[in-house]
């Protein structure tokens, strides 16, 4: 795409009708879905009706009155936004008394702003002016010296954008879209006829202190400058824009990188966008401001010893030191005493080449990927029972669910654009159940409210999802014909002479789960009984000693109703970041390649040992914990990380730490001096995804391009930072773009086998799988029937984790995410984010805290048998009783050094949701803050001279 | 009568914000920012829209005035027959001791000029019986 030009509008939202209606308009005749407005139907054929308060992402409001029309037969003149076109309807959209008309309204629009076009920052990007222009406004006959708004102050609160009231035309579009496409009601119009103006929240309130989550469809709705991004009246207006991949969560959402020269202007939701439909959260939209922080590292650095300061090498020095390291170690300890870990921020293009570096130029399977640390029992629990590690939906599917069930994930939070999407669905009627120990806010927020919150204990989702499939089955509320279509009816009447134990009703498990049974029954039924059935979930069913038991206890529970294999229903992994799926689906885990398939298959082997000339070990190789412990042992020695903060995200920090510090070699390849750095020799800089070609595959399987908008600050996009290392150590690796490996990938893998960069470019996106029986790509899964055959039920006993509460540690620590940070923070708190998150606070429950002397605001020391930290406490009644609750975005924190070492059964997922702990009042930061604190200062000191 | 009890009166109702609206404002004299907070959180409601409700009608206020006040008609029919010339000496009569509010409109337009004191209405007014009512509120 070349040039600056603003997207598309069409005025009014389009509809989806069985029916079409064909009309005339200025003389063209235009077919359009019966409902369309004869706005929608003027802007198909090409022409274009003046407009203020109208946008095609929210409903007709006939406010501005400037797109009136005349209709044969019809008297006065119409709101074309408001009108439905209508068979044989003859429309003029330009006449002489529409254009008086016109002008009068615009003329007194202008009388109240103003004309200060030469020096205003949507100068040249403001609807107002080019409306005054299409009507041909050539004087305000009113005068300028009456009351007016002019004189109103502008609110700067927001980081991100600013307010200015002098300029607003009060079109309640920003109103509208926080509440039809965000859904935060933040907006409102505030007083009425001359006195109205836009406020956010309430009298007192600036946009920051208001309930504004700074998503930014405001700021993209608005018509002139008033609602206007700070970068574009710092820079100017941008030049050029590319459509590229937001690198954030698993949402995927699509933007426009807005360009002038080099530098980024702003990112705007791309209206084509199908994972985001032209919305944005205020991570994707805004907090792009670390690219260019100042603790960024763009050389390439060395030292023999962690106590030393890092040197600043070249490239080609820094990748010699690795490679000579790396085969010193290979040739005394062999090659299982070296690995790599992907990174899920990575492209697919880069993790496939670092798991291939490992595979074939390591020579060991030791590959591993932080989806070990999140949504690896996922893919192990929907590979057992439907057949694919992977969801079941597209995103668009929520709109058509009735009841939606959510589990263990926080999506306003954490997939704040998806969240969007449901709360619209929601607000439409759908039914909503949210099992989650916290009140989140879905279950209790304007205009959303949950029919049943079922507030669990922590570590207790197999009893309350084995207590539902109580009800559903022993009420006689399954599917029957569904299970015996699609499902193996053996292994479902074993299940279900399970589930039916009356020591699985909701009554028999309330001691256990603490959910009161009544609302537990009637949640059940609701799910069963109410439609389409729809459960999202996240990391509070994953992370848990049981998480993959959980998975599959969702997977029974779903087949059980006969929800799979059509629209608005499902199981559906929220996925936490933007490439999990892909860096699963890129063979990162150390006993699979590519697509699933397990590395003890000769056969499979033989596919990558021919394409890349090399032998493979056939034995899997370590997950990230037996790394670690394998260091310990001595038998680990040399690790290669690309894009992950193990130290800050993994749990058990203090082993963590131990476990790098017994490591000969530590290659740590990423934008910041991150924690694990800490304990590395070798630094190679990065590049974020403004600086490189790739793809990205999201929560709903959607592999989207990442297209490089400016130049690597370290001069290498990471996958040429990977293939140089592999070329040091003697392979002839030959890559010239991320196409050419796609290619490989597409040729190796069979559920990619369609994909390339070309049908990328050409569709935008592909969902996997995309091969010769889905030419087209995938958007709903398992629709004929499941891709293992017959859908399998796993008995899922329920099983107490070994982390018990008792005298010493009585409370159950759970930990999350929060809008405004990502995960350890690397990006978010280098930008203005921090403002709303500047620190990670204890959610505490008042009773909880009064027994232990603590006020809100308090400093507290959060003990448990691992470790400890302080922190600040909150006091609230989000959490139950005996619960508390942390995030875990911000280094100075560090709240894994309390994390146990308990991990999911069947894939080593870290139990994160559940420790027990204890809480106290504290007057300083803990030992190991203190430790670390002096031993960051210490670690991260660079030379002076650098090495040229 | 307590905010929480209002608002526990009205819950169940279909559109209950704006019966809740009157209650507190009859009973309190005004509906602050915090009774707008907490009737937003009670009906799953945002702040910002109680509060557009709030200050879209004049019966509402933010703050608590406790004189009394009288209501005076300013709109076309009254202002017709005769109340702009009465307004001087209307403003004298009340000086800070009543709240004299002018509105657009009782529904009276035959009988003007029209005001209103609490739901009582006086119609047919001339500047004498206009001060007097004012001095009688």
């Amino acid at each position: 795409m070349n040039g600056y030009t603003p997207q598309a509008d069409f005025g009014t939202p389009e509809v989806s009708a069985d029916t079409v209606v064909t009309l005339t308009i200025d003389g063209r005749a235009v077919t359009v879905p019966a409902g369309s407005s004869v706005m929608r139907a003027a802007a198909e054929c090409g022409g274009s009706i003046p407009k203020l308060c109208a946008s095609d992402n929210l409903a007709a409001f006939g406010s501005c009155r400037l797109c009136l029309v005349e209709v044969e037969g019809m008297r006065g003149t119409p709101a074309s936004c408001t009108t439905p076109a209508a068979d044989g309807m003859v429309v003029h959209t330009q006449t002489p008394r529409l254009q008086k008309l016109r002008r009068g309204v615009m003329e007194l629009y202008i009388s109240d702003h103003p004309l200060d076009c030469l020096t205003c920052s949507a100068n040249n990007d403001c609807e107002l002016q080019d409306q005054a222009a299409a009507v041909g406004l050539r004087d305000v006959r009113y005068g300028y010296e009456g009351a007016s708004h002019l004189g109103a102050e502008a609110d700067t609160s927001n980081p991100y954008f600013d307010f200015d009231p002098s300029k607003c035309i009060v079109c309640s579009r920003c109103v509208r879209a926080c509440d039809e496409v965000q859904g935060t009601f933040a907006l409102t119009i505030d007083g009425r006829g001359f006195a109205s103006q836009v406020s956010a929240g309430q009298a007192g309130d600036d946009f920051l202190s208001s309930e504004c989550v700074s998503c930014g469809a405001c700021v993209q709705a608005c018509p002139t400058a008033t609602l206007q991004e700070k970068a574009v009246k710092q820079i100017g207006l941008p030049e050029r824009a590319v459509v590229t991949t937001c690198a954030y969560c698993g949402v995927g959402c699509t933007f426009r990188a807005e360009m002038r020269g080099q530098q980024l202007v702003r990112m705007v939701p791309w209206k084509d966008g199908k994972a985001n439909r032209g919305h944005s959260c205020v991570k994707g939209r805004f907090a792009w401001g670390y690219a260019h922080h100042q603790d960024r590292i763009t050389s390439p650095m060395i030292r023999d010893s962690v106590d030393q300061p890092w040197r600043i090498v070249g490239w080609d020095e820094a990748l010699d030191y690795t490679a000579s390291k790396l085969a010193a170690i290979k040739a005394q300890h062999g090659a299982r005493a070296l690995g790599g870990i992907t990174s899920s921020r990575c492209t697919n293009e880069e993790t496939f080449l670092v798991q291939k570096l490992v595979r074939a130029g390591f020579g060991s399977n030791n590959v591993d990927t932080c989806a070990r640390v999140c949504h690896s029992p996922t893919g192990y629990g929907l590979k057992t029972t439907f057949g694919t590690s992977a969801g079941t939906q597209d995103f668009d599917s929520v709109m058509d669910a009735d009841v939606i069930m959510v589990i263990g994930a926080n999506p306003t939070d954490a997939h704040p654009v998806f969240a969007s999407r449901m709360k619209r669905r929601l607000r439409k009627g759908a039914k909503l159940i949210v099992i989650d120990p916290r009140r989140i806010d879905l279950v209790h927020s304007p205009h959303v409210e949950a029919a049943h919150h079922l507030a669990l204990q922590p570590g207790t989702n197999v009893a309350v999802l084995t207590a539902l499939a109580h009800v559903i089955v022993s009420e006689g509320l399954a599917d029957e014909a569904f299970i015996r279509e699609r499902c193996d009816w053996d292994e479902y009447q074993d299940w279900a002479r399970f589930v039916a134990d009356a020591r699985h009703s909701p009554e028999a498990l309330e001691p256990v789960t603490r959910v009161p049974a009544g609302e537990l029954r009637a949640a059940a039924r609701l799910f069963a009984t109410g439609g389409n059935g729809a459960i999202y979930y996240g990391l509070g069913v994953t992370e848990h000693s049981q998480g993959s038991s959980t998975v599959m206890a969702i997977a029974n529970l779903a087949m059980a109703t006969g929800n799979i294999g059509r629209r608005g229903v499902g199981v559906n992994p929220l996925r936490g970041q933007n490439n999990v799926q892909g860096a699963c689906d890129m063979g990162s885990f150390p006993h699979e390649l590519s697509g699933y398939r397990h590395i003890s298959d000769a056969g499979v082997r033989a596919l990558f040992e021919g394409d890349w000339g090399v032998t493979l070990d056939p034995e899997p190789g370590l997950r990230i914990p037996n790394m670690l412990d394998a260091a310990l042992d001595g038998s680990f020695r040399a690790l290669y990380i690309q894009g992950e903060d193990i130290l800050q995200s993994d749990p058990n920090t203090h082993h963590v730490a131990a476990g790098l510090a017994a490591m000969e070699l530590v290659i740590v390849h990423d934008l910041f001096l991150n924690e694990t750095a800490n304990y590395a020799h070798v630094f190679l800089p990065g590049s974020t995804f403004l600086e490189k070609n790739g793809t990205f595959t999201n929560a709903e399987r959607r592999i989207q391009p990442v297209r490089k908008v400016m130049e690597p600050a370290n001069g290498l996009e990471d996958w040429q930072v990977t293939q140089a290392l592999a070329n040091a150590l003697g392979l002839d690796w030959n890559y010239t773009h991320p196409s050419e490996i796609l290619d490989e990938i597409a040729r190796l893998t069979p559920t990619f086998a369609g994909v390339s960069w070309e049908r990328l470019e050409l569709d935008g996106s592909l969902q996997w799988p995309v091969n010769a029986d889905h030419p087209d790509g995938s958007p709903i899964m398992h629709e004929a029937g499941f891709v293992r055959g017959k859908g399998k039920f796993v008995v899922t006993d329920y099983v107490p984790t070994d982390e018990k509460t008792g005298p010493r540690f009585p409370l159950l620590l759970t930990t999350g995410r929060i809008l405004s940070q990502y995960n350890v923070g690397a990006q978010t708190r280098r930008t203005a984010n921090s403002i709303w998150h500047g620190e990670d606070v204890l959610e505490i429950h008042a009773s909880d805290a009064e027994n232990r002397g603590i006020g809100d605001g308090d400093w507290v020391r959060l003990t448990s048998r691992t470790g400890e930290t302080t922190l600040r406490a909150d006091v609230t009644d989000r959490v139950a009783p005996g619960v508390v609750y942390t995030t875990f975005h911000h280094p100075a924190t560090q709240a894994n050094v309390v994390t146990t070492e308990y991990s999911d059964w069947a894939t080593n997922c870290p139990e994160y949701k559940v420790t027990a702990v204890q809480v106290s009042l504290s007057n300083g930061p803990s030992e190991w803050q203190e430790e670390y604190a002096d031993l960051t200062a210490r670690a991260r000191r660079i030379a002076a001279e650098a090495a040229e | 009568m307590s905010l929480d009890a209002i608002i526990e009166r009205h819950r169940g109702r279909e559109g209950p914000l704006l019966p809740i609206l009157h209650d507190v404002q009859a009973t309190v004299g005004c509906i602050d920012t915090a009774a707008e907070a907490a009737i937003a959180a009670a009906l799953n409601l945002s702040r910002a829209e109680v509060h557009g409700v709030v200050s879209f009608y004049h019966d509402f206020t933010a703050t608590a005035d406790p004189r009394p006040c009288l209501e005076l008609c300013r709109a076309e029919a009254c202002q017709a027959r005769g109340v702009e010339a009465m307004v001087a000496a209307a403003e004298a009569a009340a000086g800070d001791r009543v709240r004299l509010k002018p509105v657009y409109c009782l529904g009276l337009c035959s009988v003007g000029p029209n005001a209103r004191i609490g739901d009582t209405l006086h119609a047919r007014l001339d500047e004498a019986s206009l001060v007097a009512l004012i001095g009688q509120a």
